[in-house]
């Protein structure tokens, strides 16, 4: 499965992830070099086996709504990368007409 | 005996009978940190001051009397992917290399409970992605038995820090062979439980179906002392299972050999690629498992040659989801662009290293519209007959043994250049992820790099890695014990 530049930058595109040109060609060969090799999954008759989803038996897990307290304002905003009036400042997402 | 070279058991029962302090070990512990992590560079935070006022409460409390538990006072590393409140948690990562937890993993807060000494945090690949360590952002960790070879990954770190005694035990994260990989490459025992068996609250999310906190130590006792610390339900963690937590250190004591035993030996583990002084060595050590006591039963895993496929379809999947919060609003590095999406462009493109890029590329392609089906289910499709696979073993047999890896630690540099060989290296512990049952690897040898020329020959530790089947830790833990106290490679110490 050889993947061409469009389709990289296509994936890069829905990951978020600004990538030089370069990257892009070294990333193109490598993945396609995986999706190579994970091709050998076509083999297997699967149209009868159901996905494994997860492990656990699955089942909805209940606690008691108890109230405690919250995380520290100051203490959470203490790791961002900039803050405004106790609050997380962010770019704009949306254009003022 | 130097204190440093204490296994944490001996060290526990010096600790209990009064004749060493925790202060006294902790210092020399700091000590052997400050003599051989310039060499092996294990830590990416050192916890120095604050394990020194750790062992003196540790000392206090002891000295109030009263019962204590079996970590109290005992110096123990962290995997840089685990929280503990306060520290730094870099997780390998340029993206968070400034992020201070300000809460503690739920394994931390048992740890401290119980008393350890946390030394500080190891590193380890970025985001635990990788199997050498060179994928973190700040430097690889070195081989104790060989400086210019790879310790394993991705809990390397981890790893490397308990064979060069620079802590008497330590906790990993094990996705597809993240701790039992580096403890086969450095020759100590490393436990991936069973998946629910310890909380993942608190650890740093690669792929979710998958992750498991695991423990790291010089001897089986020790690294289960520690697992039986972490275990056990936690209401934070919703895939925490709520069985009751078995005593295994207890259950270790109950020698009856391996009588009765029946040790499965999957032919499909035993082909290809090896290199053959690890296979020598890992025969050797299935004959031994045999003059033990045990039954030998020859078994099929017919679909092992797709569980690397299918961990590298689902868990960059996963990966590519858990990742998706690194977009610099709240944490973390942000680099600011012309817009708000130039904005998460240039931060994740910046802050994520070439591996952790592959990944969540290759996970945003095998989910992306048209790609759905043929990759991501046909891969959770090809997981289940993996399991299907392991529980069927499991009704012959009640531990599974293979080799670890398929070779001995590689030089530095020798593979970053090609991924997919790189994967290879966990070909055999990645199938005990997918069907989320627990495995171990511990010390059964040593291959000889270079033995044409034994002046410059090196010797390199092999792991024995057991399986079992889910919740089968307490049979495994027992079989893994008595091996190994029925041979000394434990017992061999790194030239440093």
């Amino acid at each position: 499965m050889a993947l061409d530049l469009a389709e990289v930058e296509r994936i890069a595109r829905l990951a978020h992830l600004a990538l030089a040109t370069d990257d892009l060609i070294r990333y193109r060969d490598q993945l396609s070099a995986v999706l190579e090799y994970a091709q050998r999954l076509q083999e297997l008759d699967t149209d009868a086996i159901p996905p494994t989803a997860t492990i656990l038996p699955t089942h909805t897990v209940m606690r008691p709504d108890c109230p405690r307290p919250s995380s520290d304002r100051e203490e959470s905003l203490s790791n961002a990368p900039d803050t405004a009036e106790g609050m997380y400042r962010v770019p704009t997402i949306l254009e003022v007409f | 005996m130097k204190l440093y070279e204490l296994c944490l058991t001996e060290a526990q029962a010096l600790l209990q009978a009064g004749e060493i302090s925790s202060v006294e070990l902790t210092r020399a512990v700091l000590e052997r940190i400050s003599a051989v992590e310039p060499m092996v560079h294990a830590f990416l935070y050192c916890n120095c001051e604050q394990a020194l006022v750790d062992a003196q409460r540790a000392d206090v409390r002891r000295s109030a009397g009263g019962p204590v538990s079996p970590l109290l006072g005992i110096p123990l590393a962290i995997k840089d992917i685990i929280h503990v409140r306060g520290i730094p948690t870099t997780c390998g990562s340029r993206i968070l290399e400034h992020y201070v937890p300000t809460f503690n993993a739920t394994v931390i807060d048992r740890l401290q409970a119980a008393g350890a000494v946390l030394l500080g945090k190891t590193n380890t690949d970025e985001f635990a992605m990788g199997s050498s360590t060179e994928n973190s952002a700040f430097g690889p960790t070195c081989n104790p038995w060989d400086l210019s070879r790879v310790p394993g990954g991705s809990s390397g770190g981890s790893a490397a820090a308990v064979a060069a005694y620079m802590a008497l035990g330590a906790l990993g994260s094990d996705t597809g062979g993240s701790v039992r990989q580096p403890a086969a490459l450095c020759g100590v025992v490393g436990i991936k439980p069973t998946y629910g068996v310890v909380s993942r609250y608190g650890l740093v999310a690669f792929a979710s179906s998958l992750d498991q906190i695991g423990t790291f130590g010089r001897t089986v006792a020790d690294a289960a002392l520690v697992l039986q610390t972490i275990a056990g339900h936690d209401p934070l963690d919703s895939t925490s299972l709520t069985d009751p937590v078995p005593d295994y250190v207890e259950r270790l004591k109950k020698t009856d050999g391996l009588n009765g035993v029946r040790v499965g030996l999957p032919r499909e583990y035993m082909v290809g690629g090896m290199q053959p002084q690890v296979e020598a060595v890992v025969l050797e050590a299935t004959a031994t498992l045999e003059e033990l006591g045990a039954e030998l039963v020859e078994i099929s895993l017919p679909h092992t040659p797709y569980a690397l496929p299918v961990y590298y379809l689902i868990a960059p999947a996963e990966a590519s989801a858990n990742l998706a919060r690194y977009d610099g609003m709240r944490y973390g590095l942000r680099i600011t662009g012309k817009d708000l999406w130039d904005t998460y462009h240039l931060t994740r493109g910046e802050g994520f290293g070439p591996e952790v890029i592959r990944r969540i590329m290759l996970g945003t392609y095998a989910l992306s519209a048209g790609y759905y089906d043929a990759y991501y289910i046909k891969a959770q499709k090809a997981r289940t007959l993996i399991r299907q696979d392991l529980e069927r073993a499991f009704e012959k047999v009640d531990v599974i043994a293979a080799p670890t890896t398929p070779r001995t630690a590689f030089r530095i540099g020798e593979m970053v250049n090609d991924p997919l060989q790189m994967y290879l290296q966990d070909v055999f512990t990645l199938s005990t992820n997918l069907a989320g049952i627990c495995g171990l690897s511990v010390p059964c040898g040593f291959a000889s790099v270079n033995a044409a020329d034994p002046g410059a020959s090196t010797d390199l530790p092999v792991g024995l890695q057991l399986i079992g089947p889910a919740l089968g830790e307490p049979e495994l833990l027992r079989v893994a014990h008595v091996y190994e106290q029925a041979t000394s490679w434990h017992q061999r110490s790194a030239p440093l």
